[in-house]
């Protein structure tokens, strides 16, 4: 089954491919996968019928409990039959329809033939979803069509919005009902159904999805505004197929629910009113195809109506319907298009006399809106007889009411099946005369074979019997008191029969009388109009859509960050409120030494946020930072120190380059005072419930809580920092991450600063002239101190610094380097190491400028910092090759000449990737310093406008 | 203790820094909070203690060490600061650039948003219109057909 299921979708996707000159074929192409189906489900009927169930699943995830099983068993195979044969008949009768797009069109429909064949055989409740849904989405793209005017683009929107919405409380119902029942199984899960608790509410939802689906009020009104989609759609979509799949899963369900409280009242009443009130609104239609669709909305009322019914005799004469219906209702819609196409309307107030001229084409719709009325012997009138003694015999909970509005509803249907053939087909006085037309016997054939099988079907009522009954004897026979009803076309006089010529003298006397109908319609309250609510609410739904933006989106980032904020701090206020344990007395300190570093940080900040001066501001931040370092050196963390002191250098040096083209103070404030003390007031609740948060946080850490034992294991990695072990070796995949991050920052900060003028923003590095001139006095310099400090202007020179960088700048990448190759046994490792070289680097540039960078380092940096990333990618993978997991490390104990013993473990090389990577985003980021300073001045206001 | 009360400071003073117009500032403010995060982390967890350098031959057990996994965390924390710092650094050099200043304005666009339904420029498709449905006819519409009366 997943194989042809495959092979639709398959064909689906490849159809539109084809040149359009291919024409006609590709409807041809298009049939083959139905015709497939049809035939396997023909070659597999006798078995699943004599009781065999044929079970197909593939295990997707089954960790997760996912699988696609599929099953055929009586009704499943009912509806492959349905589906694929119709729609080998309309793929045929859209060669000769045409159209645009027809490989579009051909692709569509074949895939959703796979799409409901897959629905009709999926057992479980997702993949039946799943391909519910799917079927939704094709008939979105079938209505609309490839340049939708605006009517099609509405009508598809409807189809889409009403039918997904439906399709979300399906969702909702079938995981409540799953998670019931503790199977998603459907056969299961009908087997064995779940009862009470949250299942009458789940039965609820999924009814509405099926409600949805097959348009039954007050969610039909998206049917009647799908008919602008081509003719085969409708055909196909909108009679035989998709609205089916409602009435299907009402069927599946049934077994198993048919007697939980809610679901009769709801399945009788929802169907038996939508059959009605349709069939009713379908006799004021004018155009043939909205009258076939309201005929529509009032048959699927009718077969939801009797399939929900869940007993015998009734489900009997649903399955019978179900069949009758795909075949007349195909068919008159097939007859519709043929009609459309030579006379070039649809609408019954023009057209005369097309009886005829085209005698065949009225014979066939003849045949089947006789079905439709259920005039005997035609399969409708068989399927309509079962449906009789069901609400008669089968003692059915308000089965007398339930029978009374049946046969009204069939009557308004007798009615309506003659408006349509009277309208497409009888003189109309007034009215010209249809012209000769030929008859399009392409577009005929398709239309004739339903029209035909409705009559062989009910003429051969043991046939019929044989493709339904095996569903219906699934149900509880409740006919108490005779035997089990048969199909048939004679069951002697009876009631059932009494009721049937009921029908028939009401809907001739409704026709007779059509014109008063119509004004009594006109004079009559209206029902409410689906169109209209459907509207509104769309409408509805946008207006508080553009309330919620103006109340939410104010466009102010402060405002923003403040509510981002209040709300952080009154969420964990609220958690250490309700859940902190008591802290209990706290020492004032931990080591007096605390104190001096602490106040320091506490000044500084304070007064980071009141100073006006924009490089006061970052000098103070740098003092907090420095603060904070000495901070961990008490609290014994080293190697944060060490970080804190290097990272803090470095970004007070990129400030400060960055600054020197920023305004020094401020933009003053123009924000009204209640904002500032806003501002205060949720500043000081956040410094205060971080505070308690510290001091709870640091209580409930006893020294006894379970905690990785990494400084117990530490010699596992051949290093003894605890911290660099877990940095290279522990968490190293953390590391990854961080230093692509890093990376990542760097090269969006380097393409903010260079937007104006690419690469050529930064200066090239240029080899200085040498000093040529052989005149030069004696005491004239030879050699410079460093060699790239030629290119900057002289004022801004300074010997002395020149002397001494020159002279520092071998020793501070040597002592990078130990750094780096410490880190194991010390503080250090590639972050420290890195940052001191880069410190190196930054000393080269702000004494020796670009230039001097260029000379200090004559590589591309861009070499470096993706070098860096590419080590400690490789270093993480190259395990994988030996065997081990990612990112393991091998230690080796190696005893050299000179050093004695040596431990060296490949985390090193990690280390070594992170260096260059620091390196690399170091040598980036001076680049990008010097396109600030070499760019201009503030360009004017004018031209610095524009991005 | 005094440890708590740095961290909420520092928390204090950014959260005020960020929730202030200048680009600048909202920088300052998360260069602290940054800092607050680090000593936060620090300080829950656990006590101070050596720092967690073991020697080869020493057991690494008991309590004498610092835990170094808040250390490891905070430092990674620290480098990341760093970049995203240069990040914003840069952010403000762009907005002096273009605008002349490094405030961050108001949205405007949010603000039309939400008056889409005053504008006319809405498109006018994308709402169904308001008038009766087609498929009712009109009342005054002459007899559908020709039939008897």
């Amino acid at each position: 089954m997943l194989v042809l299921v495959v092979a639709h979708l398959v064909c689906a996707a490849v159809l539109p491919l084809l040149p359009s000159r291919t024409g006609q074929a590709v409807w041809l192409i298009a049939a083959v996968p139905p015709l497939a189906t049809f035939l396997w489900a023909v070659v597999w009927a006798r078995r699943v019928l004599d009781g065999e169930v044929l079970h197909e699943g593939v295990a997707w995830a089954s960790t997760l409990g996912l699988r696609l099983d599929f099953r055929l068993d009586p009704l499943a195979l009912l509806l492959t039959l349905v589906v694929s044969g119709i729609g080998v008949l309309v793929l045929a009768y859209g060669a000769a329809y045409g159209g645009e797009d027809q490989g579009r069109q051909a692709g569509l429909l074949t895939g959703f033939a796979g799409l409901m064949f897959g629905l009709v055989t999926a057992d479980n409740l997702f993949v039946l979803y799943v391909f519910w849904e799917l079927t939704t989405v094709a008939s979105f793209l079938l209505i609309a069509g490839r340049r939708p005017s605006t009517e099609r683009r509405r009508a598809a929107e409807q189809s889409l919005l009403t039918t997904v919405a439906g399709g979300l409380a399906m969702l909702l119902g079938l995981v409540m009902l799953g998670q019931a029942a503790g199977t998603y199984r459907i056969s299961a899960l009908v087997a064995d159904p779940p009862g009470g608790g949250v299942v009458p509410a789940a039965l609820v939802l999924i009814l509405i999805g099926a409600f949805t689906k097959s348009a039954q009020y007050p969610f039909h009104s998206w049917l009647p505004a799908a008919m602008v989609a081509p003719t085969p759609v409708s055909a196909y979509l909108h009679a035989a197929a998709m609205v089916k799949a409602g009435v299907y899963l009402v069927a599946r369900l049934a077994p198993g629910f048919a007697d939980a409280p809610v679901w009769r009242p709801l399945v009788l009443g929802v169907g038996l009113a939508s059959m009605t009130i349709g069939a009713w609104h379908a006799l004021r239609e004018n155009d043939l195809k909205r009258i076939l669709a309201f005929a529509t909305v009032s048959e699927l009322g009718m077969l939801i109506a009797l399939f929900g019914a869940g007993t015998r005799t009734a489900v009997l004469g649903g399955a019978v319907m179900l069949l009758a219906h795909a075949l007349f209702k195909s068919c008159l819609f097939m007859v519709t298009g043929l009609i459309d196409r030579t006379t070039g309307t649809r609408d019954l107030r023009r057209l005369s006399g097309l009886g005829r001229r085209m005698p065949v084409v009225c014979g066939v719709a003849v045949l089947a809106a006789a079905s439709m009325a259920g005039l005997p012997p035609f399969i409708g009138y068989v399927g309509e007889d079962a449906a009789f003694d069901g609400y008669l015999n089968d003692h059915l909970p308000g089965g007398a009411w339930a029978l009374l509005w049946f046969t009204v509803a069939s009557g308004l249907t007798v009615a309506l099946a003659a408006r349509f053939v009277w309208g497409a087909f009888a003189r109309k006085p007034g009215v010209p005369d249809a012209g000769p037309t030929p008859t399009p016997y392409g577009m005929l054939w398709p239309a004739a074979v339903p029209a035909a099988l409705g009559v062989l079907l009910g003429v051969w009522p043991s046939l019929t019997g044989r493709l339904t009954e095996p569903w219906a004897d699934m149900f509880h026979d409740t006919a108490a008191g005779h035997a089990s009803y048969h199909l048939g076309i004679w069951h002697g006089i009876g009631f059932t029969l009494l009721l049937a010529l009921l029908t028939f003298a009401m809907g001739a006397v409704l026709h007779a009388w059509r014109a008063q109908v119509i004004a009594t319609q006109r004079r009559l309250p209206r029902p409410p109009d689906g169109q209209l609510v459907y509207r509104r609410t769309v409408r509805g739904t946008v207006a508080l859509a553009v309330r919620v933006t103006r109340v939410t989106q104010v466009g102010s980032l402060p405002a923003y960050l403040a509510v981002v904020m209040a709300t952080v701090v009154l969420l964990s206020a609220g958690a250490l409120l309700v859940g902190a344990s008591p802290v209990g007395s706290v020492p004032l300190w931990q080591s007096i030494a605390e104190v001096p570093p602490a106040l320091v940080v506490l000044a500084c900040a304070l007064a980071v946020a009141l100073t006006r001066q924009r490089l006061a501001a970052v000098l103070l931040t740098g003092a907090v930072g420095y603060g904070v370092a000495v901070l961990f050196v008490v609290r014994g963390a080293p190697d944060l120190a060490l970080t804190q002191f290097l990272v803090e250098t470095l970004t007070l040096v990129v400030t400060a380059l960055m600054l020197r083209r920023l305004p020094a103070r401020f933009t003053p404030e123009r924000q009204p005072l209640g904002a500032r003390w806003t501002r205060g007031v949720i500043a000081v609740a956040a410094g205060a419930v971080v505070t308690a948060l510290a001091l709870v946080a640091t209580h409930a850490r006893a020294p006894s809580s379970r905690r990785p034992d990494y400084t117990g294991r530490v010699h596992e990695t051949g290093a003894e920092n605890a911290v660099n072990a877990i940095i290279v070796d522990f968490r190293a995949l953390d590391t990854i991450g961080e230093i692509s991050v890093l990376m990542i920052t760097t090269v969006g900060v380097l393409s903010l600063v260079r937007v104006w003028g690419g690469a050529a923003a930064v200066p090239a590095v240029r080899e200085p002239a040498a000093v040529t001139s052989p005149a030069a006095r004696w005491d004239a310099p030879r050699e410079r101190w460093l060699p790239g400090a030629g290119e900057l202007p002289g004022t801004e020179r300074s010997v002395l610094l020149e002397v001494v960088t020159r002279a520092l700048f071998s020793s501070i990448v040597v002592l990078s380097l130990f750094l780096l190759f410490s880190g194991h046994y010390g503080p250090g490792g590639g972050f420290a190491g890195g940052l001191v070289a880069g410190q190196a680097f930054v000393l080269r540039y702000l004494v020796g400028g670009h230039a001097d960078l260029g000379l200090a380092a004559p590589t591309n940096p861009n070499r470096v910092l993706g070098g860096g990333l590419v080590i400690a990618a490789v270093v993480a993978l190259v395990p994988v090759a030996f065997g081990h997991a990612p990112l393991s490390a091998a230690v080796w104990h190696l005893t050299l000449p000179v050093l004695g013993e040596v431990h060296a473990s490949t985390s090193v090389f990690f280390d070594i990737g992170v260096y260059l990577l620091v390196v690399g985003v170091i040598l980036k980021l001076l680049g990008a310093a010097s396109a600030v300073a070499s760019t201009p001045e503030r360009a004017p206001a004018g031209e610095g406008a524009t991005p | 203790m005094t440890m708590a009360l740095v961290v909420g400071g520092l928390f204090a003073t950014g959260v005020y820094l960020m929730l202030q117009r200048s680009l600048m500032r909202t920088l300052l403010g998360l260069i602290l909070l940054g800092h607050g995060t680090n000593l936060l982390l620090l300080v829950s967890g656990g006590a101070p203690g050596d720092p967690p350098v073991v020697p080869e031959g020493a057991s690494g057990d008991g309590d004498r060490f610092a835990d170094p996994l808040p250390q490891a965390m905070a430092l990674t924390a620290i480098v990341i600061t760093f970049g995203i710092t240069t990040f914003l650094l840069a952010l403000a050099y762009r907005s002096w650039r273009l605008a002349g200043h490094d405030e961050v304005r108001d949205d405007i666009e949010d603000r039309r948003i939400g008056t889409v339904g005053e504008r006319a420029d809405a498109e006018p498709a994308a709402l169904p219109p308001d008038d009766p449905a087609p498929d009712v006819p009109a009342p005054e519409d002459p007899a559908p057909d020709g039939g008897p009366r």
